[in-house]
């Protein structure tokens, strides 16, 4: 069983090759490819999900290589949760490439696209630290390439920013590795958590260090300010199906900063200290408020969109924060809630792009558009989904992290700002969508015309079936709000409990080199793993 | 040797820091060329510094380098030159399509600017797709 661990991270990587190798110039072959692989890594996850959900830890060693010298693959509940999460999210995403075209609007998009999963999916299941940084520069390279997907000058303009402060994030990444290492003299998660209580406190200022630099480079991925910069532009300009599949993106992060920070460096250390009721938990209401503000100040329907995103990563954040059980596996349901809201708003975005006459997405009047009620009642679902309105998920999030923070000693301030940039968000959503599809009327006589010849071409019902399954999935969500969420107080239990993590990685038996030269150091048979790692980057 | 290879990580550090904070496009990749330079030095210190030690574990060999940093500097270097040939690819095409190297977003801001060029910069024109991507 443990060896299926790693098929999710292997197919990906092997169906872009086989994609750019040998269906290069055949499209249909290429839809298919790429469909029937996340279709499989889908049913391959969905098993894991069962494996993991009654507390079992897979564990798959590459190469047979004992940890903590060679690179380990971990499926717990949380990894195994965001990986069924991400591959949920791909097939409507991918379902909608495929119905609007845009997969052919430029090269190589289902190849990015597998690549894209791949990185995403390894970062979800590794359990080593220098691997978790392979797989994100695996997904910002992808995330690179599909995001000036098609070209465009706005679009490369903003993704050269974007590239560049994902470079100095990836750099930031490597000090606080080598910090890590300097320190602690390894770089397994689970080791890091062995070695980590040991370090004496007189001693910990290199650890501390490391710690704030990683927190700063998963902030950077959570977009959490005021490192979120780079996600209003690059969110907005992005290729619709592109964004979309980004919504995960910003929960790497945010899974990262959980999973580190209750293994590794969990909450109840002595050196890491005031880490997330001083710095993350004020940094995550600002997000939060920020986010929503720009929600009512955007000036355009997809930037709108994307400080949404800003805002819900704020909520998610504002969860994890606290830091209790509950909060993490309320941060979970938001997670779980939110990936779908947030794709399913960028395709909406998209079709009324091509549909309302000129493409244009700002709060100008414009003639209405062709089967406007139909989109209109699913930005009305999904704005209502976004904002955490009842009856549909994003309500019970709210519920059960103002619940989580009902212990907290700063209670007050989350439940205000958590209350007040709700009803800041609410009102401009319904701004954006009275706008766009209220006030829609003629300005000329002559709108038909010009608006039918904008139209890239007609589309099939793909487009729209893809964004019923993502609102489906929100109800369904809601619906079996229960059941999920007793599987996630269990993972934030498992989280919360780490020494069977931490035991198995460590005390399951692999291949070790013996080697019987004296040392002076402690470090011994680090050339093993570092063979490892060679492998992976080049 | 602690004070030279200190001084050269905080100076090449330094160096591009200041470059990225450029406005042209061509500086700030140098910048973060030159960060990345300075992270993989720094990788190197993370092993402890050892001066003419074999990294590998052999019978007979007592004092040797550590030889992990080696592999994670060879990794690290491999993806920082991949990630700035991208960068370049996509700054020269994002330059060639705009015929404006300016990082900033510098026709949003500029006070004259039609704001119509900028939501009509649609990248869904057919005629782009030949772009570097």
């Amino acid at each position: 069983m443990s060896h299926w661990v790693i098929a999710p991270v292997l197919l990906p990587g092997m169906m872009a090759a086989i994609i750019i190798l040998i269906a290069r110039y055949h499209p249909m072959l290429q839809r298919t490819f790429s469909l029937a692989t996340v279709g499989l890594c889908l049913a391959i996850a969905l098993g894991l999900l069962v494996g993991v959900a009654d507390g079992t830890i897979f564990l798959y060693q590459l190469g047979n290589w004992a940890a903590p010298f060679g690179i380990v693959l971990v499926a717990d509940r949380l990894s195994v949760l965001f990986v069924v999460l991400t591959l949920f999210l791909a097939i409507p995403v991918l379902l909608y490439a495929i119905g609007s075209g845009w997969d052919m609007r430029g090269r190589h998009f289902h190849a990015l696209f597998q690549f894209q999963l791949m990185g995403i999916l390894g970062a979800f299941l590794t359990g080593d630290a220098f691997n978790l940084f392979v797989f994100f520069e695996i997904l910002l390279l992808a995330s690179y390439g599909l995001m000036i997907h098609s070209g465009g000058s706005t679009r490369l303009r903003v993704g050269v920013q974007y590239v560049v402060f994902n470079l100095l994030g990836s750099t930031l990444f490597l000090f606080a590795l080598g910090t890590i290492y300097a320190e602690l003299g390894t770089l397994n998660i689970a080791d890091i958590a062995a070695r980590v209580s040991e370090v004496p406190a007189e001693n910990s200022g290199g650890v501390r260090v490391a710690a704030v630099l990683l927190l700063l480079v998963f902030a950077i991925k959570a977009a959490i300010l005021p490192l979120h910069f780079w996600l209003p532009a690059t969110y907005s300009t992005a290729p619709a199906p592109v964004a979309a599949l980004f919504a995960i993106m910003t929960k790497v992060g945010a899974y990262s900063i959980i999973r580190f920070y209750t293994i590794a460096f969990p909450p109840d250390l002595e050196v890491t200290q005031g880490l997330f009721d001083t710095w993350l938990l004020p940094g995550a209401l600002i997000t939060l408020s920020v986010g929503m503000i720009g929600v009512l100040g955007a000036k355009r329907l997809d930037r709108l969109v994307a400080f949404a995103v800003i805002g819900s990563m704020g909520m998610l954040m504002t969860s994890v924060s606290v830091f209790t059980p509950e909060g993490i596996a309320a941060a979970l349901f938001y997670a779980v809630h939110s990936t779908p809201a947030t794709a399913a708003l960028f395709l909406l975005v998209d079709v009324v792009r091509t549909r309302r006459a000129g493409g244009d997405l700002t709060w100008a009047p414009a003639p209405p558009m062709v089967g406007g009620a139909l989109v209109a009642g699913l930005f009305f679902a999904a704005a209502i989904a976004m904002a955490g309105l009842p009856p549909l998920s994003g309500f019970v999030g709210k519920v059960l992290i103002l619940d989580a923070a009902l212990a907290d000693p700063r209670m007050a301030w989350v439940w205000a700002v958590i209350l007040a940039s709700s009803l800041i968000a609410v009102v401009g959503f319904s701004r954006a969508g009275s706008v766009i599809f209220w006030k829609a009327h003629a300005p000329t006589s002559a709108f038909s015309g010009t608006s039918q010849e904008k139209r890239p071409e007609s589309q099939g019902a793909l487009p729209m079936v893809a964004i019923g399954t993502l609102m489906s999935a929100i109800v369904l969500v809601t619906v079996f709000a229960g059941p999920i969420n007793r599987y996630l107080n269990a993972t934030a239990a498992q989280l919360f409990a780490p020494e069977p993590y931490i035991s198995i990685v460590l005390d399951t038996p692999g291949k070790v080199i013996e080697y019987k030269g004296k040392t002076d150091k402690g470090q011994k048979d680090e050339a093993e793993s570092g063979k490892e790692e060679e492998g992976h980057g080049s | 040797m602690e004070i030279l290879v200190a001084s050269a990580v905080g100076i090449l550090t330094a160096a591009g820091i200041y470059l990225i904070l450029r406005k042209r496009t061509f500086p700030v990749i140098l910048g973060t060329a030159f960060i990345s330079y300075a992270v993989n030095v720094f990788l190197f210190a993370s092993g402890r510094l050892a001066v003419n030690q074999p990294p590998v574990l052999q019978k007979g060999v007592e004092l040797y380098t550590d030889p992990l940093p080696q592999a994670l500097v060879l990794t690290a270097i491999v993806i920082a030159f991949g990630m700035t040939a991208v960068v370049v690819m996509i700054g020269v095409g994002a330059y060639l399509s705009s015929q404006d190297d300016h990082i900033d977003d510098q026709d949003e801001l500029a006070p004259g600017a039609d704001p119509s060029a900028l939501e009509h910069a649609d990248p869904i024109d057919p005629s782009q797709q030949g772009a570097p991507s």
